[in-house]
């Protein structure tokens, strides 16, 4: 087993700061009794002096502008879920360890992912793009990756802790700070009292006594960092629907804007896809206004249509981007959320040894950006339908979901919209008629006979006698 | 010595004004020998933008360009119609051997989002074949679509009247076609390789060559090398 820990310190706040690029001052309180404390705190709040621990109206006293949210714990986990999901594209176990950390098991997909280097640079590289900072390390227990995460151990060269070996891990183990245990506070504080100061010195003391005088959760929680008591973890299941939303730290005027926020939401959404083994065919990015708080105006919808199901992030971010640039906001913007409305099975992509498959998706990239400018029903397929009546004998289809043609017969390459009237100028006519008498049924009855016909210019025209006036009409084009 | 002269007159990034330019052979056949004896490359350019003038619609001129369009619908590639005048008829289409699953027709609403939905068919590389009829043209509208087809490698044909023949075109194949009683009479009015005084006579009435292609398997350079190895091995 191989577990890489993440440990997210400062969510609480990264949950309303991330939907903007450039920090404004911001801070996250919370009510402990009536008073309302400052729990965490951005770099350039930190810049005025604020400070956690803080009481809210000494922080706002001291930072001009300073943005205050309140702790959302809901918010938190929901975030941590997303997470998650997202990290669902690495492996298939993950592993929620609340309230701000995530423990991914990789032993398994290390050659999938061509070797654990490459891992956690993925991982951190994820991480970044979605806006979240961390911690991070890895060992060959969860709980001991854990410790590791928690303490923000580094190595010499500033990377983060990554151990494969167990006897590696109980060494570095042994310098850790007691404080870093998940026990109670009176058994911490017991154990700074006989003098217990790292985890090495709670090892050397007689575990007999130690069980007794500190309850055996200790012992239990010190063998399973080390390795000697297995550790039973609960994986992450992904819900069956993916719903994210973002507060925004600051309300957006334009629709480009929202880009940059969104963005922060799709590598969720693909991580949540390939856990699922799915792709997303349609999705809504909603954006609320700032009235709708008071229930003025209707939060504008923008979709996201796919050709076919997807989850190449690349590609939502293109058609976002696209999308994005083609809507008005009616009103400011407060928060996003990002619905997926059509997950639908997709297998994961094969290498291709003659490329063909990479055009083909190309294709329907195509596609999607002329359906976007050009509106769903400006870009069609046609195929042929099974009628007699010429005007009848196709339909528009989906691009890419034409039939094959039904029989062998004279028919010009262009047809007219409407049959136009056929007043001027001498026809000759090369072949014909072709009786064509069908359709009494719908009320859209065609009895006629058409002809093969040559104007004076040349050109070869599709016409017919209309058999109950007499009249004449041009019907297509030999182009 | 001569012989050294030769082989490096061989290359293909020289030309010799006596004769057609020698490209690196990236064309489409036209199913019309006639034809393609006075095309660079025997065939239609691929990669290159070709312009195809006409005094009035529905001469013949879609059915010159047919069996290349059957030929190019066996690939994977879209089929892009862009801004059609009139309805593209599936049945006469599919009769003629072209694959209709990869025909893709785009009405934009404004002659700017033509010209930008043919310029994005052309750049993407997704389409095998890009035919367009689109409205006010300008030099720098044309100069795009020729850089777009030079990207996206597609057959890529521009519908516009005759009237612009004396116009100048970045365009690298310029047709002008005019009805006889045959067919077609081909002016080239421009090639690389200087202009065609006399027209190329084309009888479209010759149901051959509407024969569509078979399919053809292209491999990537290495495993040609590799086959052609075994086969010279064998």
């Amino acid at each position: 087993m191989l577990w890489i820990a993440l440990h997210f310190p400062v969510l609480s706040l990264e949950l309303f700061s991330r939907g903007a690029a450039a920090p404004a001052p911001l801070a996250v309180f919370e009510k402990q009794g009536n008073r309302s404390l400052i729990v965490a705190c951005n770099a350039s709040a930190a810049d005025c002096s604020v400070q956690v621990g803080m009481a809210l109206s000494a922080a706002q006293a001291l930072a001009d502008g300073l943005i205050v949210r309140a702790r959302d714990a809901a918010a938190e986990s929901e975030s941590l879920s997303g997470i998650a999901a997202w990290a669902g594209r690495f492996t298939p176990s993950v592993s929620i360890q609340p309230p701000h950390g995530l423990l991914l098991e990789v032993a398994s997909c290390l050659r999938l992912h061509r070797g654990l280097a490459r891992l956690l640079h993925q991982v951190r590289a994820g991480l970044d793009e979605m806006g979240y900072s961390f911690t991070m390390a890895c060992a060959p227990t969860a709980h001991g990756a854990w410790l590791l995460a928690l303490s923000g151990a580094r190595t010499v060269s500033g990377r983060e802790v990554a151990i494969r070996e167990l006897a590696e891990l109980e060494k570095i183990l042994d310098q850790l700070p007691v404080g870093l245990l998940a026990q109670p506070p009176d058994v911490l504080s017991g154990l700074e009292m006989v003098g217990a100061h790292t985890v090495g010195d709670c090892l050397r003391l007689p575990r007999a006594g130690m069980a007794r005088r500190f309850g055996q959760a200790l012992l239990d929680e010190l063998d399973r960092a080390r390795g000697a008591l297995p550790e039973a973890r609960e994986f992450f299941v992904p819900p069956a629907e993916f719903a994210r939303s973002l507060e925004l730290p600051a309300t957006v005027h334009e629709a480009g804007a929202l880009q940059f926020a969104a963005c922060r939401l799709l590598p969720e959404l693909e991580g949540y896809l390939s856990l699922r083994q799915a792709g997303v065919q349609e999705c809504d990015l909603v954006c609320s206004h700032e009235a709708v708080r008071a229930g003025a105006v209707a939060p504008t919808v923008v979709k996201l249509g796919f050709a076919k199901p997807t989850r190449d992030l690349a590609r939502m971010q293109l058609l976002l981007r696209e999308t994005l640039a083609r809507t008005h906001l009616s009103a400011p913007v407060y928060a996003i959320a990002l619905h997926a409305r059509r997950i639908l099975p997709l297998d994961g992509a094969n290498g291709d040894i003659f490329q063909e498959g990479g055009e083909a998706e190309d294709g329907s990239l195509l596609l999607e950006r002329l359906r976007i400018r050009l509106g769903k029903e400006a870009v069609f397929g046609i195929t042929p339908h099974a009628d007699h009546r010429p005007e009848r004998a196709w339909r528009r289809c989906e691009a890419g979901a034409a039939g094959s043609p039904l029989r062998d017969l004279p028919r010009p390459l262009w047809l007219l919209a409407r049959p136009v009237p056929c007043r001027e100028g001498r026809l000759v006519l090369k072949s014909g008629p072709e009786r064509i008498e069908s359709g009494w049924w719908d009320g859209r009855d065609a009895v006629r006979d058409y002809y093969v016909a040559q104007d004076g210019q040349g050109a070869r025209l599709w016409v017919y006698c209309d058999r109950i006036n007499g009249e004449w009409f041009i019907h297509g084009l030999f182009a | 010595m001569g012989a050294s002269l030769e082989a490096l007159l061989q290359h293909p990034g020289i030309w010799r004004g006596d004769r057609l330019a020698q490209t690196e052979a990236d064309t489409l056949p036209s199913g019309f020998p006639e034809l393609d004896e006075q095309l660079p490359g025997g065939g239609w350019p691929r990669g290159a933008l070709t312009e195809i003038l006409l005094a009035r619609e529905g001469i013949g001129e879609l059915r010159l360009l047919l069996p290349a369009l059957a030929r190019a619908s066996q690939g994977i590639g879209w089929l892009a119609w862009v801004a059609p005048p009139h309805l593209p008829y599936a049945p006469a289409l599919g009769a003629a051997g072209v694959r209709l699953e990869h025909l893709l027709v785009a009405q934009p609403k404004s002659a700017g989002d033509a010209w930008w939905t043919a310029e994005q068919a052309l750049r993407s590389g997704a389409c095998s074949a890009v035919l367009a009829w689109l409205q006010s043209p300008d030099e720098r509208r044309m100069r795009r679509l020729q850089l777009g087809a030079e990207t996206g490698r597609a057959f890529s044909v521009l519908f516009r009247s005759a009237a612009a023949a004396g116009e100048r075109s970045p365009a690298a194949l310029r047709l002008q076609l005019e009805p006889t009683p045959q067919g077609l009479a081909v002016h080239i009015l421009k090639r690389r390789g200087g202009r065609l005084e006399r027209p190329v006579p084309i009888d479209l009435s010759r149901p051959a060559a509407a024969q569509p292609a078979t399919a053809r398997l292209t491999w990537p350079a290495q495993l040609s090398l590799v086959s052609q190895k075994a086969i010279e091995a064998a």
